[in-house]
C-alpha cells in the first residue's frame, strides 16, 4: 500500500519539467538547503541517510521532499528545522530530531504556515519542544509520522501535533508521546481525526477547544496526566475511540466543558478516574459506549441539559454516576448497569424497577474525601441498601427508567 | 518421690487447697479421699503442674516442678473425664501419645489394651465411643509408657464391673514393681486390697495422712468404707 | 514435637463436619459468583465482601468453640511431657492452617483459577490473614472466659466489632469533624482493625481509578508506596502475632 502510495506520488510529481534531485554522501548534491534552493517547483529531492545540520529550512516551492531510510535532520536544540509556506509540499520519511527550545517563541521541528494541501507523512520526530505545528493551513493531511518527545512538565514543553486556525485537516495513524498535549486544536473546523495514538503526555492526550465539525474516530488516548480535554466547541463526532488510564484528582477519560450538539458513540473508557466528565454541556448523545473499570463513569454537574445517555454498558466502575445537582433534565435508557439489582418478571430484557445510578457513597465520596477508607464496608452496604429504599441523600428522579438485564454487545 | 510443701490455692473466694503438705514415696499406693469439693482433684492437679499453687511448693525427685515439664514423662495420668477429638479413632489417638512421648525410653506397656479388648476397635472414631470405652482408652493410655509414677483421678466411674476389676489387678500389678499410685475415689469398698495409704481431705485441708494399717488399728474397723465412715462422723 | 501435635490436630479437624461444609459452601459461593458473569472483576467484589465477613465469622466462632470442646483433651495433653507454650501454640497452628487449608480450597484455587490477576492475589492473602487473625482472636477469647456460652459470646461481639460497629464508629467520627482533615488519622484508624486493612488493600487494587481521583490521593499515595505496602503487611503479621501471643501468656499461667 505504501509502496503503491509513493508510486502515485511520484507519477503525480514526475510531469515533464520535473526534476528529481538526489542529496547524501556520494549523491551528486550534498546539502538540502542548496538544493533547495536550486530545485524548482514540482521538483523532488530524495535525501540520502545521513546527518544533517543545516539549521532552518524554508520551503517556498511545491517541493517533494523523500527521506530514503530516515535520513536525520539535527536542529541542534536551536532552530525550527522545516518550515512549509507554499501549497502541495510533500515531506515523507524524514527523521527530525532535536528541534529547538524557546520559552517565549512555540519553536517547532516541522511548521505548516499559511497554506494548502501539505502532506507531512510517515516521518519521525524525537526530543524537541513542538513536534509538528500548523498555523492558517489549510486540508493538510498528516498521517503515519511517529512524534517522541521527553517532556517532563507542562511549563517547559510544546505539543505533538498542534493545530491554530486551521480547517479541513486530516489527521490519522499517528503516534504522539512525550509532549505537553499530544494533539492540540485550537480554532481548528471541519477536520477529520482518526486511528492516532496519542499516550505518556504530561498534560492531555487531546485538547481542543473553539474548533467545531470535527470528527474524532478510532484514536487511542491513554495513560496521559490529565486525560482528554475539550472546550467550547460545537457538532463534535466522537466514535469508537478509547480513552484509558488515566489517573488522578482531575484526569478524566474525556472532560467536556461546553461542548454542544456533538455525538459521542461507540467510545470506551476503560480504568480512568472519571469516565466523562461533563460540564455545562448540551444536547450531547452518548450512545453506546463502554464504561469500565473507572473509578466514576460519569460525573455530570448540574450545569448540563438534554443529554442523553442511552444504550451504554456500566460494568465494574467503583461508581457509576456522580453529580452536585439533580440532573432531571438529561435523559438516561436502556443502559446496562452491573450494579442493577432489579428483577424482569416480563422477560423483556428490561427492568421492572429503575436504576439509580448515584449511590449514597458516591454522594457522600463527594463530601468527605476521607469516606473513601470506608468505601466497600459491611456497614456502607448497609446504608447503601437503606438509602435505595429511602433516599435521603442521592437525588431521587435521576433514573434510568429501562435498564438493561444483559450487556449489550458493544 | 513428691512432696508438697505448704501448698495453697484458692479460685476466688474459694479456698482450694488450704496449707497442705504430703509426702509421697515409691512403692505406695495412696487412696486420696473426701467428700466432692475437698480440693482432691486440684492436689492431682497442682502435681502435674496443670494449676499453680498461690504459695508454698511441690517437688518431684527433689526438683521444684515450677516451670518444669520434663518430670511428666515419667507420670501416667488418668482423667476423670476422658474426652478426644471427635474425629480420632482410638488408634490415632495411641498413635500419637506414643509420638509425643517418643523419647522416653521405657518400652511401652500395651497390657490394658489387649486386656480391655480395645486392640479390635482401633478404627473406631471417638466420638461414636460410649463413656465406659473412652474411660478405658484414659486407662490405657495412663499405663502405657510404664511411667514411675500414676496418677488415676476417678478410675473405676464409669467402668463396669469386670473392666474395674481388670484395672485393680493392673494396680496390685504395677504396685508390687514398687511404683507410686495415687488414686483418688469415692467408690471405697473397691480399694481395700489396693491401697497402702490414705489421705483424707476436707474443704481443702489435709486431715489425716495414714497407712491402712494404722487407720484399721485407730478405728477398729477392718474395711476401708467402714472405717471412713467412722471418721466422717 | 509441635509438628506431631499439629499434624494430629489437623487430621482431626480436617475430618470435622463443619469444616467441610465450609469448605464446600466457600467453593460453591466463588464458583458461583464467578460463573455468575462473564466479568471476573465483579466476581472478585462480590467474594471481598465473603472474605472480609464469613471468614472472620466462621473462624472465630469454630475456634473458639473447638478450643472449649477440647478443654479435656487440652487437660490431658497438660498433663503429659509437653511445653505449655508448644501445646498451645499448637493447637492455634492447627486451627490456622485447617482453616486456612478450607479457605485455600474454597476460595483461593477458585480465584487463582478464574481471576489470576494481582487483585485476586490480594484477595486471597487476605483472606488468609483474616483467618490466621481471628484465630488468634479466637483463642484469646477462649482462654480469657471459663464459660463456654459467655466465650462464644465474646467472640460473636468481637466479630460484630471488627466487622460493622468500628466502621460505625469511624462514620460517626467522619461526619463530627468533616471540617478537619482526616485522611491522616483515617489511615491510623484503618490501621487499627485487621478488616478495614484487609479491605483498603483490596481496593487499592480494585478501585484505584476511584482512589486516586480524590484530590491528593492521600490513600493511594500511603497504601500504593513501598512502605506502605510494607507497612500494612507489617500490621497484619502484628494482627497475626499479638492477640496469640497474650492469648499464649494466659494460658500458661492458666489452671487447668
Amino acid at each position: 500500500m505504501k509502496i503503491c502510495i509513493t508510486i502515485l506520488f511520484l507519477f503525480l510529481f514526475t510531469d515533464a519539467t520535473a526534476k528529481l534531485w538526489r542529496v547524501g554522501a556520494g549523491q551528486q548534491e550534498r546539502s538540502i538547503r542548496a538544493t533547495i534552493n536550486k530545485a524548482t517547483d514540482g521538483d523532488t529531492i530524495f535525501i540520502y541517510p545521513g546527518i544533517y545540520k543545516e539549521g532552518q529550512l524554508i520551503i517556498t516551492k511545491k517541493l517533494f521532499l523523500k527521506g530514503i531510510q530516515y535520513p536525520v535532520l539535527d536542529g541542534e536544540q536551536k532552530v525550527e528545522i522545516l518550515t512549509i509556506r507554499c501549497d502541495g509540499v510533500v515531506v515523507e520519511g524524514l527523521f527530525f530530531k532535536r528541534s529547538g527550545r524557546s520559552s517565549y517563541n512555540d519553536i517547532a521541528a516541522l511548521r505548516i504556515a499559511d497554506c494548502r494541501n501539505a502532506v507531512v507523512k510517515n516521518n519521525r520526530f524525537e526530543s524537541g519542544y513542538f513536534g509538528i505545528y500548523s498555523q492558517h493551513a489549510t486540508a493538510a493531511i498528516i498521517t503515519g509520522n511517529r512524534l517522541q518527545s521527553d517532556a517532563k512538565d507542562e511549563v517547559s514543553s510544546g505539543n505533538g501535533i498542534h493545530c491554530w486556525k486551521s480547517d479541513s485537516m486530516h489527521i490519522s495513524s499517528n503516534t504522539v508521546t512525550g509532549y505537553r498535549d499530544g494533539l492540540y486544536f485550537e480554532f481548528v473546523t471541519n477536520s477529520y481525526i482518526k486511528s492516532n495514538t496519542s499516550y505518556g503526555n504530561v498534560r492531555y492526550g487531546l485538547h481542543f477547544m473553539f474548533s467545531g465539525n470535527n470528527s474524532y474516530i478510532s484514536n487511542v488516548f491513554r495513560d496521559n496526566g490529565a486525560g482528554v480535554a475539550v472546550m467550547y466547541s460545537k457538532n463534535i463526532r466522537i466514535q469508537n475511540n478509547l480513552f484509558a488510564d488515566n489517573w488522578g484528582g482531575a484526569a478524566y477519560g474525556i472532560l467536556m466543558k461546553e461542548i454542544t450538539d456533538s455525538r459521542v458513540e461507540g467510545n470506551r473508557f476503560q480504568k480512568n478516574s472519571v469516565g466523562v466528565m461533563l460540564e455545562g454541556s448540551n444536547r450531547i448523545q452518548l450512545l453506546k459506549n463502554v464504561f469500565i473499570q473507572n473509578g466514576w463513569a460519569i460525573k455530570m454537574q448540574a450545569s448540563c441539559m438534554d443529554n442523553s445517555i442511552e444504550q451504554n454498558n456500566f460494568s465494574a466502575n467503583s461508581f457509576d454516576m456522580a453529580t452536585n445537582g439533580e440532573l432531571v433534565l438529561n435523559s438516561f435508557k436502556k443502559n446496562y448497569w452491573d450494579k442493577y439489582e432489579g428483577y424482569d418478571l416480563n422477560r423483556d430484557g428490561i427492568g421492572d424497577v429503575p436504576y439509580h445510578p448515584v449511590s449514597m457513597f458516591s454522594m457522600m465520596g463527594e463530601r468527605n474525601a476521607s469516606s473513601m477508607m470506608l468505601f466497600r464496608s459491611f456497614i456502607v452496604g448497609l446504608l447503601d441498601k437503606a438509602e435505595k429504599m429511602l433516599p435521603v441523600l442521592t437525588p431521587v428522579d435521576l433514573k434510568d427508567h429501562q435498564p438493561l438485564m444483559k450487556p449489550l454487545k458493544l | 518421690m513428691i512432696i508438697a510443701s505448704n501448698v495453697t490455692k484458692t479460685f476466688g473466694k474459694l479456698k482450694a487447697l488450704d496449707n497442705v503438705s504430703v509426702m509421697c514415696s515409691k512403692g505406695q499406693t495412696i487412696a486420696l479421699i473426701g467428700p466432692n469439693g475437698s480440693g482432691k482433684t486440684t492436689l492431682i492437679k497442682s502435681m502435674l503442674g496443670m494449676v499453680v499453687p498461690d504459695s508454698g511448693f511441690i517437688t518431684f525427685d527433689e526438683h521444684n516442678i515450677l516451670h518444669n515439664w520434663n518430670y511428666r514423662s515419667r507420670i501416667g495420668y488418668m482423667p476423670q473425664i476422658g474426652r478426644y477429638p471427635d474425629n480420632m479413632r482410638i488408634g490415632h489417638v495411641f498413635e500419637m501419645m506414643k509420638d509425643l512421648r517418643k523419647n522416653s525410653t521405657a518400652s511401652t506397656d500395651e497390657e490394658l489394651i489387649t486386656a480391655f479388648g480395645l486392640d479390635k476397635l482401633m478404627h473406631k472414631k471417638m466420638q461414636t465411643l460410649s463413656g465406659g470405652t473412652r474411660q478405658k482408652v484414659s486407662a490405657s493410655l495412663a499405663f502405657l509408657f510404664n511411667p514411675d509414677v500414676l496418677i488415676l483421678d476417678e478410675p473405676t466411674a464409669g467402668l463396669d464391673p469386670v473392666a474395674s476389676e481388670i484395672l485393680k489387678q493392673k494396680m496390685i500389678q504395677e504396685k508390687e514393681k514398687g511404683k507410686l499410685i495415687l488414686i483418688t475415689s469415692h467408690v471405697l469398698s473397691e480399694l481395700d486390697d489396693v491401697v497402702s495409704e490414705i489421705i483424707y481431705m476436707q474443704d481443702g485441708q489435709l486431715k489425716f495422712h495414714k497407712s491402712l494399717e494404722q487407720l484399721q488399728e485407730d478405728t477398729g474397723q477392718q474395711k476401708l468404707a467402714k472405717a471412713i465412715a467412722q471418721i466422717m462422723k | 514435637m509441635m509438628q506431631t501435635m499439629i499434624k494430629y490436630v489437623v487430621l482431626d479437624l480436617i475430618k470435622n463436619r463443619i469444616i467441610l461444609v465450609y469448605t464446600f459452601f466457600l467453593l460453591l459461593m466463588s464458583v458461583g459468583m464467578f460463573s455468575m458473569d462473564e466479568n471476573t472483576t465483579k466476581g472478585i467484589m462480590s467474594l471481598m465482601n465473603l472474605v472480609l465477613i464469613i471468614i472472620p465469622l466462621v473462624s472465630i466462632i469454630f475456634s473458639t468453640i473447638y478450643v472449649y470442646n477440647s478443654s479435656e483433651f487440652i487437660e490431658l495433653l497438660a498433663a503429659q511431657p509437653l511445653k505449655r507454650k508448644s501445646l498451645w501454640l499448637s493447637i492455634y497452628s492447627g486451627l490456622a492452617l485447617s482453616l486456612s487449608l478450607a479457605f485455600m480450597i474454597g476460595v483461593g484455587i477458585p480465584v487463582l483459577l478464574f481471576d489470576g490477576t494481582l487483585t485476586g492475589w490480594v484477595l486471597v492473602l487476605s483472606g488468609l490473614f483474616q483467618t490466621i487473625i481471628f484465630t488468634g482472636i479466637a483463642l484469646l477469647a477462649a482462654v480469657k472466659t471459663r464459660d463456654k456460652a459467655k466465650g462464644i459470646g465474646v467472640a460473636i461481639f468481637l466479630w460484630f466489632f471488627f466487622t460493622l460497629i468500628y466502621d460505625g464508629l469511624v462514620l460517626l467520627l467522619l461526619f463530627q469533624f468533616s471540617d478537619y482533615p482526616l485522611e491522616k488519622p483515617m489511615i491510623a484508624l484503618s490501621m487499627l482493625n485487621p478488616v478495614d486493612l484487609s479491605r483498603i488493600l483490596i481496593l487499592l487494587k480494585l478501585d484505584i481509578s476511584a482512589l486516586m481521583g480524590y484530590t491528593g490521593a492521600v490513600f493511594s499515595n500511603f497504601f500504593g508506596s513501598g512502605f506502605g505496602m510494607l507497612l500494612s503487611v507489617l500490621i497484619l503479621f502484628l494482627w497475626s502475632a499479638v492477640p496469640v501471643w497474650f492469648s499464649l501468656k494466659q494460658f500458661q499461667r492458666k489452671d487447668l
